[in-house]
C-alpha cells in the first residue's frame, strides 16, 4: 500500500467544513449533495452536510468529462462574413483551474483508470508514441485531486470486487477518508493528497485511530456479496466473442433493456462521446457531449444504415466493450468498476453481473 | 401469495399458445421486481405479481407486433394496453391480457426516505408483504413499514386499479382507494407564484443528465428512434448542457403525451435523478379532462381528442368568443 510513506490525519466533523472550503480557495472543490431523491456532486456550499457519508446517484466523471463542452468557438470575419471567401476565427475555451472532488466512492476513483489509456494515446502509442492525446482531458486530470471516502457497507448492486476493486480501494485516490467517531481519518494516498493536508485542522492520526480505520475497511469488505471464483471472471474475454453472432441469446438478454442511456451516463468508466458544430448566424461552437452506445443514433450511418439498429445489439456492445474489448487491448483491465449504478439506477433492473455470467455459461456450452 | 400462485398456474397453462408471457420476477434490490419474460413453463415458479410489481409491461408490446404474448397487468398497465389499442400501436388479437386485483406498489423512494436512519434500501437482504405492511430484513435485523406509507402517489388516485379489459381475471375485484383524482398536488403546486415554479423546475432539471430514461419508459412514447431530442436534421435541441434545454424536452414529451398520457407514472419512477416529471403530464392531463372531458386509456370507443379534429369542441365555444 502506497499510503505506508505518508502519515494519516484526522479531522473533526466540526472542522471538515472549514478544512474544505481552505481548499476551496485554491481549487473548485466537488462534493456531493443530496438532492431530492438523488445525491448529486455540487460545488461546496452552504447546507451540503458534509458530516454523513453519502453515495453519489451519478459518478464523478463529468469534472473531468463534462456533460458537453466547447472544444472550440468559430466566428465568420470582416465584411466577407457569410461569403465563402471569409475568414474564420477560431477560439480556445479558457481552461478550468484546479479541482478537488470530496467524498467519491473508491470505485470512482478508479472509474478514471479507464478513461486514462483512451484519452492519453489509444491507438496512437506503439506506431507514433501515443500522439492522440486529449488535452481536455488531461489537463483536467493533472488538475484535479480526488479525495475518497471508503464506503461503510457495500449495496446489493455492489460488486467491486469482482473487478479488482474494494470499499476501501486507494487505486486512483489522492486521499482516502474513512468515517470515525466524531471526524474522518484522512490517509495520503499520493503527493497531491499529501499536500491537501496542510491545513492546522488536520491533526496527525493517533494509532488507535488508523486500527479502527482498519477495522471499518475490512467490516465493509465483508459486506460485499459472494464473487465469482478468481480468475474465472476473465473467461468473459472469449466468451462474449464467441457469442457476438449468437443473435439469440442477446435478445433473450436484452429483452427487458429500455435502451435508454441512465447505465452509460451514469457510468464512472463510460467515456463515449458525440461532436456537433452548432452555430447561430456566423459564430457557433464545436460542441462534444456525452453519447451511449445505448443509443440508435450512436452507430447510425450517413447512409441511413444502422449497424446496431436493434436495442439486442447496443446491449451486447455496452458489454461486450466492458468485459472483453477494451481488456483485449488494455492489459486485460475491464472497462467497469463494479460500482453497481447500471444496475441499481436501470429503470428496467437490468444487471450486467447476470449477464456477463450467463455469457460465460453459455459459452462453455457450445 | 395465493394470487402470485393461482397467476404462476394460469401462466403455465397460457404459454404453449404464446410466444412469451411478460410479468414481474425477481429483481436487483429487495425493493423491485425486474421486468420477466416468460418462455418456459417451468421458469413459471419465479413470477411475481403484487407491490413491487412496479415497471408497466405495457411498455413493451408494441416490439413483439405480430407475434401472439401474454401480458400481465395492474390497472394502471391495462390503461396503458388500452391506450396503446386505441392508437393501434397493438392489436387486440396479439394479446392475452391477464388481469389481477392490484393493491397498489410501492414507491421506492418513499420506503428509503423512511428508512434512511436504519440503513440504504440497497443494503436490504429481503422484503415480503404480510397484509397491510411489508416486512423487511434489513442488516441489523427485521422491521416493517405500513403499505400506505409507502405506496405509489399514482396509487392512491388510481381510479381502475383492476384491469378492465383482460382475457383472464385472477382474483377478486377490488374497489378503488378514490373516487376522483382531484388533482391535489397540481392545486398545491400552482399555489406558488409563477417565477417560484420555474425556479422550482429549472432547479430540479439540473439535475437532468438527459439520459432519456423518461422517455424509454414510457409506454406511450412511440417515435422510439425518431425521437426530436435526438433528431440531428432538423437540430431541434442543443447539445449544451442547459437547463433550458432539458426542461424543453420535459415540455415536448409533456404535449406529445397530452391526452394519450394514463399518468402510469413510469417516465417519473425511471428517471435516476429523481425529477418529478409526471406533474408536468398531470397538468395537461387535467387540461384534457376538463376541455374534452377525456381520460386516456379507458373508453375503447373514445377517440384521443388531440388525435383528432372537431370543427367546433363542445367545450371550447370560439365562436362565443
Ligand atoms: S440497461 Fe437499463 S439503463 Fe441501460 S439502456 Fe437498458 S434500460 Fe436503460
Ligand atoms: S458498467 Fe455498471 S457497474 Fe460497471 S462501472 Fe459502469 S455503471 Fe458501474
Ligand atoms: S408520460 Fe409518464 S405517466 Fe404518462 S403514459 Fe408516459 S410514462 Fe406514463
Ligand atoms: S430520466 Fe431524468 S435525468 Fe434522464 S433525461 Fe429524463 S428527466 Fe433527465
Amino acid at each position: 500500500m502506497s499510503d505506508r510513506s505518508f502519515t494519516p490525519a484526522f479531522i473533526s466533523f466540526k472542522a471538515l467544513s472549514g478544512w474544505l472550503r481552505a481548499l476551496a480557495q485554491k481549487a473548485t472543490v466537488h462534493a456531493p449533495r443530496r438532492e431530492g431523491r438523488a445525491v448529486v456532486y455540487r460545488e461546496l456550499g452552504d447546507g451540503q452536510g458534509l458530516e454523513s457519508f453519502l453515495r453519489p446517484t451519478e459518478s464523478a466523471k463529468h469534472v473531468l468529462f463534462p456533460r458537453s463542452e466547447a472544444l472550440f468557438s468559430f466566428q465568420r470575419q470582416g465584411e466577407a462574413a457569410g461569403a465563402a471567401s471569409g475568414k474564420i476565427r477560431l477560439q480556445e475555451p479558457e481552461g478550468e483551474g484546479p479541482a478537488i472532488i470530496f467524498g467519491a466512492l473508491s470505485c470512482d476513483a478508479r472509474g478514471f483508470l479507464s478513461f486514462d489509456p483512451v484519452y492519453d494515446g489509444c491507438g496512437t502509442a506503439q506506431a507514433v508514441g501515443g500522439i492522440a492525446k486529449d488535452p481536455y482531458y488531461l489537463r483536467r486530470r493533472a488538475n484535479t485531486s480526488i479525495i475518497v471516502r471508503a464506503c461503510k457497507s457495500a449495496l446489493n448492486t455492489c460488486f467491486c470486487h469482482w473487478v479488482g476493486g474494494g470499499p476501501a480501494s486507494t487505486e486512483g485516490a489522492d486521499l482516502l477518508a474513512t468515517d470515525l467517531e466524531g471526524g474522518l481519518l484522512l490517509s495520503p494516498c499520493s503527493e497531491a493528497g499529501a499536500a491537501l493536508l496542510e491545513h492546522p485542522d488536520c491533526v496527525p492520526a493517533l494509532p488507535e485511530q488508523i486500527a479502527a480505520a482498519a477495522a471499518l475497511h475490512a467490516a465493509a469488505e465483508r459486506s460485499l456479496g459472494e464473487a465469482p471464483p478468481a480468475g474465472e471472471l476473465a473467461a468473459s474475454r472469449a466468451a462474449l466473442l464467441a457469442l457476438f453472432e449468437n443473435s439469440e441469446f442477446w435478445q433473450r438478454q436484452s429483452a427487458q433493456c429500455l435502451s435508454c442511456g441512465a447505465c452509460t451516463y451514469l457510468c464512472p468508466t463510460c467515456y463515449c462521446f458525440n461532436i456537433t458544430d452548432e452555430s447561430n448566424g456566423i459564430a457557433g461552437a464545436r460542441l462534444r457531449s456525452w453519447d451511449s452506445c445505448m443509443s440508435a443514433l450512436f452507430t447510425l450511418e450517413a447512409s441511413g444504415h444502422n449497424p446496431r439498429a436493434a436495442k439486442a445489439a447496443r446491449l451486447k456492445n455496452r458489454v461486450g466493450h466492458k468485459f472483453s474489448y477494451y481488456p483485449a487491448i488494455h492489459e486485460g483491465r475491464f472497462s467497469c468498476c463494479g460500482c453497481g449504478r447500471c444496475i441499481k439506477s436501470c429503470p428496467s433492473s437490468v444487471d450486467i453481473r447476470k449477464i456477463v455470467l450467463a455469457a460465460i455459461k453459455e459459452a462453455a456450452h457450445v | 401469495m395465493a394470487i402470485e400462485q393461482e397467476l404462476q398456474a394460469a401462466v403455465k397453462a397460457a404459454l404453449p399458445e404464446l410466444d412469451c408471457i411478460i410479468g414481474w420476477g425477481p429483481g436487483p434490490d429487495a425493493l423491485r421486481d425486474a421486468p420477466l419474460f416468460l418462455r418456459d413453463a417451468a421458469d413459471a415458479d419465479v413470477l411475481r405479481a403484487g407491490f413491487f410489481s412496479v415497471n408497466n409491461p405495457a411498455l413493451f408490446l408494441p416490439e413483439y407486433k405480430g407475434r401472439k404474448i401474454g401480458v400481465l397487468v395492474k390497472g394502471c398497465d391495462a390503461r396503458s394496453v388500452g391506450q396503446l389499442l386505441l392508437e393501434g400501436l397493438v392489436r387486440r388479437e396479439d394479446l392475452f391480457v391477464i388481469g389481477f386485483p392490484c393493491s397498489g406498489v410501492i414507491d421506492a423512494g418513499k420506503a428509503a426516505a423512511l428508512i434512511a436512519d436504519r440503513c440504504e434500501a440497497g443494503e436490504l437482504r429481503s422484503v415480503r408483504e404480510q397484509g397491510d405492511s411489508i416486512v423487511l430484513e434489513g442488516p441489523d435485523g427485521a422491521f416493517s413499514l405500513a403499505k400506505k406509507d409507502v405506496r405509489a402517489d399514482k396509487c392512491e388516485r388510481c381510479l381502475f386499479p383492476n384491469a378492465m379489459d383482460a382475457d383472464l381475471f385472477v382474483g377478486e375485484k377490488r374497489a378503488p382507494f378514490a373516487e376522483l383524482d382531484e388533482y391535489a398536488d397540481l392545486a398545491a403546486f400552482e399555489q406558488a407564484p409563477l417565477e417560484e415554479r420555474m425556479a422550482f423546475w429549472e432547479k430540479e432539471m439540473s439535475r437532468c443528465i438527459r439520459c432519456y430514461a423518461c422517455r424509454d419508459a414510457c409506454p406511450l412514447c412511440v417515435c422510439r428512434d425518431q425521437c426530436v431530442a435526438v433528431a440531428r436534421d432538423p437540430h431541434w435541441l442543443s447539445q449544451a448542457d442547459g437547463i433550458r434545454d432539458k426542461l424543453f424536452f420535459q415540455i415536448i414529451h409533456a404535449s406529445h403525451l397530452a391526452g394519450r398520457c394514463t399518468g402510469c407514472g413510469e417516465c417519473e419512477r425511471a428517471c435516476p435523478m429523481g425529477i418529478p416529471v409526471l406533474l408536468l403530464k398531470r397538468a395537461l392531463s387535467r387540461r384534457v379532462e376538463t376541455l374534452f372531458a377525456y381520460r386516456a386509456g379507458i373508453d375503447m370507443q373514445g377517440r384521443p381528442p388531440l388525435l383528432t379534429f372537431s370543427l367546433e369542441e363542445p367545450r371550447i365555444k370560439e365562436r362565443d368568443w
